[in-house]
């Protein structure tokens, strides 16, 4: 019988060299006359062990990791095309506690199937979702959507049903769904992987929101920072196509929808969404003033559902299992899931997909296993480079979006970076700065100008000029950044400049 | 895989550019096959873009400046776009940079013999194994600068 082996294609999974295992498994297979059928999956988030090659048995699917291409031979000298335990195991991957603690709706399939695979994904319980919402019809799809209180996962958390809901009874001849596939954070990868891992999902959940919102282009936003990516969502749109999940009759509903990729081009503040729009018409990427919400005025002026990759990568499965029970999961008004990235000096990374309310002590201790360097933990930064330092003796926060508000830091994209004790708290505060000076897109002046005074005012403090009379200014500037820019760039950098300010002064005084 | 650097040529041009699908018919896309084709935007593919497209030079002058990546010279056969953003600095990017800007180039310059630009990039989604750089379309990650020494010379080799 033909042994099915996984090795990741998930470009980080390939960035440590899953490529090289991949090919010398394949050669040791035929070296050795062994029939193996070799499938490239996407990463099961256990970052820490990629590459992680997967056998399948009849007890499930054993790993082994991390595999360097110099250790297959002694892969296959240690029996692994049998599952049998040797110095590389994991044991069956799915029991693995790290794995098997998870709630894993958004993330069920990636790493499970092989991401370009129709087939494999139905199998897995695709398509299911598409087929209620074509027979629930538009308005009882968005009342589903709204019913499972899905809110943005790109960091904003605005309800998703109530943009649907917006597009769906605003008349137009041309409406358009756009994904922002422009994940910026630094400590996020999980619009990647589940592009990379599961593409389907998101073509799905766009289908979906075409049909519910009544429109019939939709366009996905992705960064050229992920080449990979950009390359699986368009080979699987052409698989999409070819099988009537896209195009002039989706599924057989009657209705058309058709998606396009485009790929930006290095700019952080395009992951805003007015500025992905202007982006999208193929000008530059400046913030437009809302009102006009882009449900209303959108992509050419035309009525728009801009949602996060993730957001709309959930849709299928809420549409699949019914809203209430992804209602049922969640805490407060943060309902369902949501896909934790650890990231950073962090001894166990990867996707930790869980309810929301789960504290980042839990995140940071239990799932990360603390620092990679193996120092103490110093600081860890939540939800992109707009979001707050928190100290090592303040992890006992929830993951929600109102319950980190209220801790003064903000959820984002779920991003979470951790930092030893190495870490130089008032560099960071001036990499906020820096970062603001350098993406600004020059549209609002607390931000454009703003930013470069902050990098100034903290290089006065760090070097003891004016002490008391800069940090008081700096304080005034982020209030004034805070209070008078147009969006979430300007105004949230003051968020890790304080936090860091607060809670570490000691590092501003030299 | 080297980047592809050729000449400004005026029939190419206006070919990428008459082959632009109809809702491509904009300035970033254009721009951006212009950059595919001849590796960079060279200003007499400027003009032609505005008069393909209808718009003003300075509107086109507008989009080329604005985005990072849009380039007004050739490139470098490799680029190393190392990640300078924070969850790479946790893991010791900073580090890393100062070791390429004394072995390559200062970030954003090239080195000495012209095959290299050394680059920074905010993020390249590979947070938990960073320091991470994406060589040419390849990404590298948990870096140090002997990793990165023997990706760069596969890619030297690839040449």
């Amino acid at each position: 019988m033909t042994t099915t082996v996984y090795v990741p294609i998930d470009s980080a999974a390939t960035s440590v060299g899953a490529n090289a295992v991949a090919l010398a498994i394949s050669a040791e297979a035929k070296r050795r006359n062994i029939d193996i059928r070799l499938v490239r999956n996407g990463s099961r988030g256990l970052l820490w062990l990629e590459p992680l090659v997967e056998v399948v048995t009849v007890d499930g699917r054993v790993g082994y990791g991390p595999i360097a291409e110099a250790d297959v031979t002694a892969l296959f000298d240690a029996q692994f095309l049998t599952g049998a335990e040797n110095k590389f195991s994991v044991g069956i991957v799915e029991e693995i506690p790290w794995l098997a603690d998870q709630q894993r709706i958004t993330f069920a399939r990636v790493g499970v199937i092989d991401p370009l695979d129709i087939n494999d994904y139905e199998a897995h319980g695709g398509l299911k979702g598409l087929r209620t919402a074509i027979a629930l019809g538009p308005s009882k799809t968005v009342e589903e959507v709204l019913a499972s209180g899905l809110r943005g996962r790109g960091g904003a958390g605005f309800p998703a049903g109530i943009k649907w809901r917006t597009v769906l009874e605003t008349e137009s001849a041309q409406k358009y769904v756009c994904c922002n596939a422009d994940e910026g954070d630094s400590g996020t990868f999980a619009d990647r992987m589940l592009m990379e891992g599961d593409p389907f999902t998101l073509i799905e959940g766009m289908a979906i929101a075409g049909i519910a919102g009544g429109a019939t282009k939709g366009l996905i936003y992705i960064r050229s920072e992920y080449p990979d990516a950009i390359a699986t969502m368009r080979a699987a749109l052409l698989i999409a196509r070819g099988c009537g999940l896209l195009g002039d009759d989706v599924l057989g509903s009657g209705k058309a929808f058709d998606i396009s990729v485009r790929v930006g081009a290095g700019s952080y503040v395009c992951g805003e969404e007015t500025a992905m729009l202007e982006s999208l018409e193929g000008k530059r990427g400046m913030v437009r003033a809302k009102p006009p919400i882009p449900a209303l005025h959108g992509l050419f002026g035309e009525p728009t559902i801009v949602n996060n990759v993730l957001t709309l990568g959930t849709v299928p499965m809420i549409l699949a299992q019914g809203a209430a029970a992804y209602q049922a999961l969640g805490a407060d008004r943060s309902r369902g899931t949501q896909v934790f990235q650890l990231a950073g000096n962090i001894a166990r990374g990867g996707i930790v997909e869980r309810a929301f309310g789960i504290s980042l002590k839990e995140l940071v201790e239990s799932y990360g296993s603390g620092t990679r360097t193996g120092r103490p933990v110093r600081s860890v930064q939540v939800g992109g480079p707009l979001g707050a330092y928190f100290p090592a003796s303040a992890l006992d926060v929830a993951m929600d979006y109102e319950a980190l508000l209220a801790a003064g830091g903000m959820l984002g994209h779920g991003g979470i970076v951790v930092f030893d004790d190495l870490v130089d708290m008032a560099q960071q505060a001036r990499f906020a700065m820096e970062f603001c000076a350098k993406e600004s897109c020059g549209k609002c002046t607390p931000c454009r100008v703003g930013s470069v005074r902050g990098t100034e005012v903290i290089d006065k403090i760090t070097n003891n000029v004016d002490r008391t009379e800069n940090l008081e200014l700096l304080n005034d500037l982020c209030d004034l950044m805070a209070d008078g820019s147009l969006c979430a760039m300007g105004g949230l950098t003051p968020i890790p400049v304080l936090s860091a300010l607060r809670q570490f002064p000691e590092d501003f005084q030299r | 895989m080297a980047h592809r650097v050729s000449p400004w040529a005026l029939e190419a041009g206006q070919e990428l550019l008459q082959r632009l699908p109809a809702d491509e018919r904009l300035i970033l896309p254009a721009l951006q096959a212009v950059q595919q084709h001849f590796g960079y935007v060279p200003k007499e593919a400027v003009a032609q873009v505005a008069v393909t497209l209808n718009v003003s030079v300075a509107d086109v002058h507008g989009v080329l400046t604005y985005y990072h990546e849009l380039r007004t010279t050739p490139p470098a056969p490799i680029t190393v776009a190392v990640c300078v953003a924070e969850a790479c600095q946790a893991s010791g990017s900073r580090e890393l940079v100062a070791h390429l800007e004394t072995e390559i180039a200062p970030l954003g310059g090239r080195s000495a013999d012209g095959v290299v630009d050394l680059v920074e990039v905010f993020c390249l989604g590979n947070c938990a194994l960073g320091p991470a750089a994406l060589i040419n379309e390849r990404l590298v990650g948990r870096l140090t600068a002997t990793t990165l020494e023997s990706a760069l010379s596969d890619a030297r080799v690839a040449l």
